[in-house]
């Protein structure tokens, strides 16, 4: 456990360290949250009934989705991981005695994490001075915002489970970056990085909230103002440590045998 | 004029190498083509799910939002496939390959324009195309010269108003290589928000749009012309202001030149 | 003709150190240190010289390769190299030289190595004729009879360098930079590029400005050596004179002494 604790350390004072990026995202965040917000009041201006939340809602779940991009985020995959799948250089981190997956695992936490921290904060701190109803609402309640944190926990937990699965197939296909490129835009949209997935049509949003896509990134974003029920939030919770116990343990399993693989072949 | 026509086939001679480059990794290409494509249907997957529920935004209808959002994205993807050499700029810079540039007696703006093209755009291209037929019949244009003139400077002043932010870009790789991703903001964020004509946004961003970095030049006011929500036909002529921004641009990249000789970072 | 006159150069540069805490603290605070790079430097080389500039790392070698190239800028001092000032006359003086950065390529990595020099040809816009000519004499002189139509990416490290040599000299340069033009290479690759690099000095009576860390390189190419250390020029003169300062007949010896001696190492 130490060993990961120690990479997960090196890599959050790597994010760290890197202040002026920090600053740049978050003005970028902060403009694009902005923007999106924008786009929904255009269409509340026209036809208010059409909404299928709150538009104080709408405005929380698109700034708490800037807040927290970074653990949601497609495009953050470690390159360095990447490259080293790519050039065959992964022959020497098999020489550390760590499971690999776990090693990623905690590094993709690391500077996912270490990339939230810094930039959540001034987003959460601006956005609810801007006034009502396009900035940020407290929670309802003290309750619902631990099982905010709760269900944020999670989402992070199986979006990092899930990207997981681009560095084991990345051993597997012809173009790394195509398949970055399209498993990254596709997961973005379908987890509703695009539009909220509460906008997406009824049956279309349905399928998708069974699927892994919605435990990674709406589940929290939608309990934070309370627009879930009871028992729907339970069901989410309990299919977020479903999909977060299948896509971690079916990756690891992957990602050993795509080793294995490339160990017999001499990379 | 000898000295233009010396230019042009070093810039020929250029896509003729890069386009070479690519097809040494056919799989690849097409693959990232095919890439292309599918992850700008998103974007429009994304108006189209929004327009299943809503009929109109800001009075424009979801085939004029199709224009508007295809004509950006043609922008966008043109200025890609030839400004792409910019795009790398940072990573250029860092390796220090700018003085491979700089020791040779052309052009620096032509050499990295031709250290890389991204021909997989073609992906993106295509999307725009499709989309932008289809948007056109639904929307009723009615092709008249003066349209299709307008659509053509639109795309020309898309293209100047995209590589001049390019340029900006890569002036600021000169001054500090962290932080560049606020960029972003507008050169994706135009790609992305420009799917909407930028009045939806508001009064206040239009008058950013129009003075502050002219995407309504190249968007909103000629795209009332084309739609018929307007008839000043001079509005076919505003996206040749992009030509003023690039000059701005080109001005700031000459100072971040000079900054980089005397600096040597 | 090369004359450099008390040029100086300095750098400012960002601190950062390690560990969690310095990185949280410089988040809100930024230091910067002055680095004086070149101090009062001071040299001339006549035509068709053979000079080798060496120095332990972070001595100002590369600063003032930079500076001679047209690069850099100098904060004070004066260079004239025939007749121009480098980075004033950028344009006219690079079209004069040729630059090997042992540590980058400048061949296109995807593409057989002729396209590479075809591009090159015109860029500097070299005619056909001589273009040919030259092609010739380089295949003949560096064996690349058989490289030429093979990909770079396939070139061995030895075979590369020689490509690389011969594509900074396509086009007649009158003075040849060498940065650390045999690093990595085997025997028998060294060997090769140092024999060609004398031929062409005497052939073609072409001035070569060569640094490097390998002590046989010099002590095969090179009559007259310019140490410099921190920032400024320590000795300029022969092999001998190295060796009788480094108290060593041994070439290696010597430098690691003479570095100690005059604390620069």
């Amino acid at each position: 456990m130490k060993k990961y604790l120690s990479f997960f350390r090196v890599r959050f004072a790597m994010g760290l360290q890197y202040r002026t990026a920090a600053i740049a995202g978050m003005t970028t965040q902060f403009v694009w949250g902005l923007m999106e917000i924008l786009v929904f009041r255009a269409f509340y201006a026209d036809n208010p009934a059409a909404f299928p939340m709150t538009f104080e809602a709408t405005a929380n779940y698109i700034w708490l989705q800037q807040a927290f991009l970074a653990v949601f985020a497609a495009w953050l995959i470690e390159p360095e991981i990447f490259d080293c799948i790519v050039d065959g250089n992964v022959a020497y981190e098999l020489c550390r005695p760590v499971n690999i997956y776990d090693m990623w695992f905690s590094r993709s936490m690391a500077s996912r994490l270490s990339r939230v921290l810094l930039r959540c904060i001034p987003i959460l701190m601006i956005a609810p001075l801007v006034p009502k109803p396009y900035g940020i609402s407290l929670p309802p309640s003290a309750g619902q915002f631990l099982v905010f944190l709760l269900t944020l926990a999670l989402s992070f937990l199986v979006s990092v489970s899930f990207y997981m699965w681009i560095y084991v197939l990345t051993f597997y296909t012809v173009s790394p970056l195509g398949l970055r490129l399209m498993v990254g835009s596709v997961v973005e949209f379908l987890s509703g990085g695009g539009i909220p997935l509460p906008f997406f049509p009824e049956k279309v949003r349905r399928f998708l909230e069974i699927l892994p896509f919605a435990s990674m990134q709406n589940v929290p974003l939608r309990v934070y103002s309370g627009s879930m029920t009871p028992g729907e939030t339970q069901r989410a919770i309990l299919l977020q440590i479903f999909w977060l116990v299948v896509l971690a343990a079916a990756g690891r399993a992957m990602c050993a045998r795509a080793v294995r693989h490339v160990t017999l072949q001499g990379g | 004029m000898h000295r233009i026509k010396d230019c042009v086939n070093l810039y020929a001679h250029y896509v003729s190498l890069n386009l070479r480059s690519a097809m040494q990794h056919k799989a690849s290409f097409f693959l990232q083509i095919a890439g292309q494509l599918l992850t700008s249907m998103t974007t429009f997957l994304g108006i189209t799910f929004m327009f299943m529920r809503f009929e109109q935004v800001g009075g424009y209808t979801y085939a004029d939002i199709l224009v508007c959002y295809s004509i950006v994205l043609l922008q966008f993807s043109l200025a890609e496939m030839f400004v792409r050499g910019f795009d790398a700029f940072s990573s250029l810079v860092r390796k220090g390959e700018f003085d491979r540039v700089l020791v040779r007696p052309r052009s620096p703006i032509l050499q990295v324009l031709g250290a890389r093209f991204e021909f997989t755009r073609v992906g993106r291209l295509l999307q725009a195309l499709i989309v932008f037929s289809y948007g056109v019949r639904a929307s009723g244009v009615e092709w008249t010269p003066v349209r299709v003139l307008t659509l053509i400077s639109m795309l020309l002043g898309g293209i100047l108003l995209f590589a001049g932010l390019y340029l900006m870009y890569a002036s600021f790789c000169f001054f500090t290589l962290e932080g560049l991703e606020f960029m972003n903001i507008f050169t994706d964020g135009a790609k992305e928000y420009g799917k909407y004509p930028v009045d939806v946004y508001g009064e206040r961003m239009k008058k950013f749009a129009t003075f502050v970095i002219p995407y309504a030049l190249v968007q909103y006011y000629p795209l009332q012309l084309l739609l018929g929500r307007s008839d000043c036909w001079y509005c076919m002529l505003y996206p040749l202001g992009a030509v003023v921004f690039l000059a701005a641009c080109y001005a700031f990249w000459r100072f971040g030149v000079r900054h980089y000789t005397s600096s040597g970072s | 003709m090369i004359e450099m006159q008390h040029i100086r150069k300095t750098y400012r540069v960002m601190r950062r150190s390690a560990g969690f805490k310095e990185a949280c603290r410089q988040l809100f605070r930024r230091e910067h240190d002055e680095i004086r790079a070149l101090d009062d430097v001071s040299f001339a080389i006549g035509d068709g010289e053979i000079v080798s500039y060496m120095g332990p790392n972070g001595a100002g070698k590369s600063s003032t390769i930079k500076i001679l190239s047209g690069i850099l800028t100098p904060d004070s001092g004066h260079c004239v190299i025939d007749g121009l000032v480098p980075w004033k006359d950028r344009m006219k003086h690079v079209a004069r030289i040729g630059v090997v950065f042992g540590q980058r390529s400048q061949l296109w990595w995807d593409i057989p190595v002729i396209d590479s020099f075809e591009l090159l040809r015109d860029i500097y816009r070299v005619d056909q004729r001589r273009y040919e000519q030259n092609l010739d004499e380089l295949t003949a002189l560096l064996q690349l009879e058989e490289l030429l139509r093979t990909p770079t990416r396939q070139l061995s490290l030895g075979q590369r360098m020689r490509c690389e040599i011969a594509a900074s000299l396509i086009h007649n340069p009158r003075i040849l930079f060498l940065d650390e033009p045999t690093i990595g290479l085997d025997a028998v690759s060294k060997l090769a590029v140092r024999d060609f690099v004398k031929k062409q000095n005497r052939e073609h009576g072409t001035t070569v400005i060569l640094t490097t860390h390998d002590m046989q390189d010099i002590a095969a190419l090179a009559e007259r050596v310019i140490l410099i250390g921190r920032g400024r020029i320590l000795l300029d003169g022969t092999l001998d004179d190295i060796c009788r300062e480094g108290g060593s007949g041994d070439l290696e010896q010597a430098a690691a002494g003479l570095y100690r001696k005059l604390d620069i190492a």
